[in-house]
């Protein structure tokens, strides 16, 4: 499960023993002496675990809701269950002080059954803490709306539905916001692509083939 | 409906832009009106919208660089300066303390500029004429400082992932300090046009009050959050680029009004005078690129880094998976987040008010709409 979280799970990572082709097939002048160095290339997000205080009052209050407490380069995040993140992020605000709801963001992962990573950033004014909640959601999936709890989250979460096709469940105006009403398709996704979309202007357009 | 007489007054939709000039680039407003009074907005965003986010995952890190000098045009530096740092984290690279150090004193340099081209719209807005032309005339010579250093002056793509690419030219230290003296007067010129003018007062004053919990609601930083009183600024509270090592205060005001965030930001640019002239007095010599690969592959993980641009927070929400191209690299805007507590702050207030609190928000389309 926790392999799944991971960004890049499934795409192969490069190998990483592979030395680079020398040019030519002849013998170099000096192999032994500067050996390409063999850097191992981790295949998955090498996180730490992340332990304070607030993650002993999270792990209290939502148990298994809450799957994993990592930090990585020093930024602390948290990966839950997605109908458990409105009641985490609501406690955030109301008993741990995160009264700061820096970006609602989501990322796409077409290959995996749940394709959505789901962000939302938070800072705590009193603490000097920003922390990540993640949460994966399927195709389908309508997370619910955090606005009760930020107004902020109405217009980015307007922006993840305008990008991703990601509805939020009790949203005041789920439309879209930065693409006109009438677009189609929602382009931060992986499968549309920017040169398909360029063609099929064109063709539509200017009745020729796309030179792209 | 009622037989409207003359005397009565009906709710009017007005359409605002998005070519109207008061409205800084491509800015729709919807305002519904009662007679002079707006009963409420709604802002139609987008017309600039370019697909940044989509951009930067057909892009190496290296190739996207450039991109994001195009968001907040006239921050060009800061966006920079924000996405190196967020490249930086992920890979986890050292830059060494010039290169900081530069960066530094070029943002600070780069925030009096954004500052200034906001003041002077800003009071062009309102109807003071004058500003514009001296603001500009101030600016002009940010410009030329930028322009001497890395050959462009607004789009200026200055910093590297890694560190810099350029050596500060000859006469840096010396263009900045003249700068530096020179701008202190003007600030006190502007001062003395704006801060006690009566007109100015009455427009200002008590205008698109955003006080310091809806800032907290409605994600507002930067300037506006500053002069509703909350003493926060990312340079502080989770300092880059080495500004723990700088002297300088933050400034706040109360009211949390237009002419709260007027004087706050007229601090700021002091406060910027007062970074840049210790950066280059202490600007330490040694190398300005850290090590970094040719080939940049930052290994699979993702990273927050935000920085305080000189509308707010600025962050790059970056995903790598460990090949040349971002997976996912997402932009919090600070314009576009302020934006949304323009209803907020419009509300109840005149028409031309209207106009007032856009450019106290200090937008910039082009990274609204990205």
């Amino acid at each position: 499960m926790a392999e799944e979280s991971k960004p890049g799970a499934e795409k192969p990572a490069e190998p990483a023993a592979k030395p680079p082709p020398k040019p030519g097939g002849e013998t170099p002048p000096k192999p032994a002496a500067k050996p390409p160095p063999k850097k191992k290339v981790p295949t998955v997000m090498e996180v730490s675990p992340w332990e304070s205080p607030l993650v002993d009052s999270l792990r209290e209050r939502f148990g298994d809701q809450i799957k994993e407490f990592s930090s990585y380069r020093d930024q602390s995040f948290l990966v839950a269950e997605l109908s458990a993140v409105v009641p985490i992020i609501e406690f955030l605000k109301l008993e741990q002080d995160f009264d700061y709801l820096v970006d609602v963001t989501a990322v796409d992962y077409p290959k995996r059954e749940n394709r959505f990573d789901l962000i939302w950033i938070l800072y705590s004014f009193a603490r000097n803490t920003r922390i990540r909640v993640k949460a994966q959601a399927g195709e389908g999936d309508s997370p619910a709306t955090v606005t009760s709890a930020y107004q902020t989250a109405n217009w980015l979460e307007r922006e993840v539905f305008d990008m991703f096709g990601i509805t939020f469940d009790g949203h005041p105006n789920m439309t879209r916001i930065l693409l006109p009403d009438e677009w189609q398709g929602y382009p931060l996704r992986k499968e549309h692509s920017i040169i398909q979309q360029d063609e099929d202007w064109v063709r539509e357009n200017l009745h020729i083939e796309s030179a792209q | 409906m009622e037989q409207a007489t003359f005397l009565d007054t009906n709710e009017l939709v007005l359409n605002m832009g998005p070519q109207h000039p008061s409205t800084h680039g491509v800015l729709r407003v919807i305002l519904k009106l009662d007679g002079e009074k707006v009963l409420g907005t709604e802002c139609v965003i987008g017309y600039l919208h370019r697909g940044v986010e989509k951009i930067a995952e057909n892009r190496t890190y290296v190739q996207f660089a450039p991109y994001v000098d195009r968001m907040d045009y006239v921050a060009a530096v800061s966006n920079g300066l924000g996405y190196c740092l967020a490249i930086e984290t992920l890979l986890a690279v050292e830059i060494p303390e010039r290169a900081q150090a530069v960066r530094v004193i070029l943002s600070e340099l780069n925030r009096i500029a954004s500052h200034l081209l906001w003041l002077g719209t800003h009071a062009l807005d309102i109807g003071a004429i004058t500003p514009v032309f001296y603001c500009f005339r101030e600016r002009e010579e940010v410009l030329k400082i930028f322009e001497k250093y890395c050959g462009a002056r607004l789009t200026t793509h200055a910093f590297r992932i890694g560190g810099l690419l350029y050596e500060t030219y000859d006469g840096f230290e010396k263009d900045c300090l003249t700068f530096c003296d020179w701008l202190e007067g003007k600030v006190d010129e502007y001062e003395e046009l704006l801060t006690t003018n009566r007109i100015w007062l009455g427009r200002t004053k008590g205008v698109g009050i955003l006080n310091a919990e809806d800032c907290k609601d409605y994600g507002v930083t930067g300037p506006v959050l500053r002069a509703a009183g909350v003493k926060w600024d990312i340079r502080k509270a989770l300092p880059y680029s080495g500004y723990e090592k700088y002297d300088f205060d933050v400034p706040t005001a109360e009211n949390g009004d237009t002419y709260d965030r007027y004087l706050v930001r007229i601090a700021e640019m002091r406060q910027s005078v007062r970074i840049i002239r210790q950066g280059v007095e202490n600007l330490p010599s040694g190398p300005i690129k850290g090590k970094v690969a040719k080939v940049l592959k930052p290994p699979i993980g993702e990273a927050y880094t935000s920085i305080e641009a000189p509308k707010g927070e600025l962050g790059y929400f970056v995903v790598s998976d460990g090949s040349t191209q971002p997976y996912r690299l997402r932009v919090r805007p600070p314009s576009f987040v302020n934006l949304q507590a323009l209803d907020k702050m419009c509300r109840g207030s005149l028409v031309a008010d209207v106009v007032a609190i856009i450019g106290t928000i200090d937008i910039v389309l082009g990274e609204v709409d990205r």
